[in-house]
């Protein structure tokens, strides 16, 4: 028994309860125009997202965010959906270098764009070093919102090298400093709930070659 | 989220002119207010014009003084460039004062201008709100109003505008530049481009239908010091109880507006003068007719010793 359970993924689970629910609501008024087929299809349109290096062309509903296109279209499940309101940070991606919250961008927004995830940041054979550090100082409990943390902490430590200024920057007209005040001011948009942020100051500082 | 069509615009008279002809249709930059909102289904749109694609991004010198922003320059870019920052640095404090970094990367300047309000009976859509559902009442007026409104507000709205991008603004006497479906350009002075709900809270600007802001002009440095204080409910990522924007020359004059307390970036020029005096004497003018609720009787307070904060800070 133990077997045979172990062979079903959460995700499985996850996908069965799911589609139960899909039936069950297919019974309530509120899918008449999915009933009534392809001429009330909701507005879908063509987009090429490069996620990883790679290039993948999608048929997608209008509404679809980033964040559903990656997980649900192009099957990359590191990305986390928490809030699904720009509030948690969980869903924070790398798109043409910057991080934004993949939750509140429409995938259809971001033709030709490069979309950098947790995947494609390293692999569990070759971790990306900010990956290492986060494992090397537990920056994590449950785990839900170490992807977006780990998008968000390497994209931090470019925004000061780039000299992009915060709220902590003493002086505006002069370059920030490379310190733990800068970084945990910056990384503010990123909620853990288990309250590992010590932990993610220490990983994000050791990365950066600065004491914690 | 209600479906909707999307389409990319060509140009900036393209996209008023689709703007103003597509029932239903709103533009769309970052994207980040007016998509929060579509999955509430508090904003519906049927049509979305996507004017990403527009340049419209550079910050540019302009003849005679003073700094051209580009509609879609994101926050980031405007809070870190060298300029704003050597220039205008209320400006830069204000940005980076505001959202997330990541919220920063994606949010443009217009749309900073045009975001809607945090009220939370506005996002609650089993609550009567006059600006989301016009006539339908306001639940914030003798409702939970720490955050809201004390002056500049009507018995129809308590709302009060989000954006520390504005506040700098205002104090900086910016325009707000646009196009209008007929490819006219004006300049509307900051001052003039947030409207007070009165009976109609819906109204926020003085935007007609399909007109787009296509850049902010700043006017040429004036110097000074330049601050933004502001105060919330934790030191990163929160809206403000109350914030002040100001710059203020050595002979201690200068100008101050208020974020936090209006509908708007809250400035009175009658105030401005009377820096050399004090918190005291700029709070009251500022507050003359202040219409505080109980729970938010504070903010009248709070701003006053937050002024004095920046006027001791501009002396030392």
């Amino acid at each position: 028994m133990t077997e045979g359970y172990g062979a079903i993924s959460r995700r499985d689970v996850l996908k069965t309860s799911a589609a139960g629910a899909a039936i069950a609501g297919s019974l309530g008024p509120g899918n008449v125009a999915m009933a009534q087929g392809q001429a009330d299809a909701p507005p879908h349109a063509a987009v090429t997202l490069k996620v990883n290096g790679e290039s993948t062309r999608l048929e997608l509903d209008t509404r679809t965010t980033l964040l559903d296109a990656l997980r649900e279209h192009v099957k990359l499940t590191g990305t986390k959906k928490g809030c699904d309101h720009g509030q948690c940070g969980a869903c924070t991606v790398i798109v043409n270098g910057r991080r934004i919250n993949s939750c509140l961008t429409l995938a259809v927004m971001h033709e030709g764009d490069e979309v950098t995830t947790i995947e494609g940041l390293g692999s569990p054979d070759n971790l990306h070093p900010m990956q290492a550090a986060f494992v090397e100082h537990d920056g994590y409990q449950c785990g839900y919102c170490t992807p977006g943390q780990i998008c968000s902490a390497v994209a931090v430590l470019e925004e000061i090298r780039a000299g992009v200024p915060s709220h902590v920057t003493a002086d505006v007209s002069k370059p920030s400093p490379m310190t733990t005040t800068e970084m945990r001011e910056r990384m503010s948009g990123n909620i853990c709930r288990c309250g590992a942020y010590s932990n993610i100051a220490e990983a994000m500082a050791q990365v950066a070659g600065v004491k914690a | 989220m209600r479906p909707f069509t999307y389409e990319r615009a060509k140009s900036a008279q393209d996209a008023a002119v689709k703007a103003a002809t597509t029932p239903g249709a709103r533009f769309i930059a970052g994207g980040t207010n007016l998509l929060d909102l579509m999955k509430l289904e508090i904003e519906t749109p049927t049509h979305l014009i996507d004017v990403n694609g527009l340049g419209m991004d550079r910050i540019e010198p302009i003849d005679g003084g003073g700094l051209r922003i580009g509609a879609l320059v994101r926050n980031t870019d405007l809070a870190a460039d060298a300029r704003v920052r050597k220039d205008y640095g209320v400006l830069t404090r204000a940005l980076v004062a505001g959202a997330s970094g990541q919220l920063r990367n994606k949010a443009t300047t217009a749309g900073n201008l045009l975001q809607r309000t945090r009220c939370p009976y506005f996002y609650d859509v089993n609550m009567p709100c006059n600006k989301r559902k016009p006539g339908s009442g306001c639940a914030a007026i003798g409702g939970f109003s720490r955050q809201l409104g004390v002056i500049g507000t009507s018995d129809a709205c308590i709302a009060t505008h989000p954006s520390d991008m504005a506040v700098a603004m205002r104090v900086l006497d910016a325009s707000v530049e646009t196009i209008r479906p007929d490819g006219t350009t004006r300049a509307i002075p900051i001052a003039d481009f947030h409207t007070l709900p009165g009976q109609t809270p819906h109204v926020e600007t003085a935007l007609e239908k399909g007109e787009m802001i296509i850049s902010v002009a700043l006017p040429k440095p004036r110097g000074g010091t330049h601050i933004y204080r502001k105060v919330r409910d934790r030191a990163s990522y929160a809206f403000a109880l109350v914030s002040v924007a100001a710059v203020i020359g050595k002979d201690g004059k200068g100008a101050v507006a208020l974020g936090g307390v209006a509908p708007k970036p809250w400035r009175v020029e009658g105030a401005d003068a009377l820096l050399p005096n004090g918190s005291k004497a700029v709070a009251d003018r500022l507050f003359a007719g202040a219409a505080p609720r109980e729970d938010n009787a504070f903010k009248l307070t709070l701003a006053q010793r937050t002024i004095a904060a920046v006027l001791a800070e501009a002396k030392a």
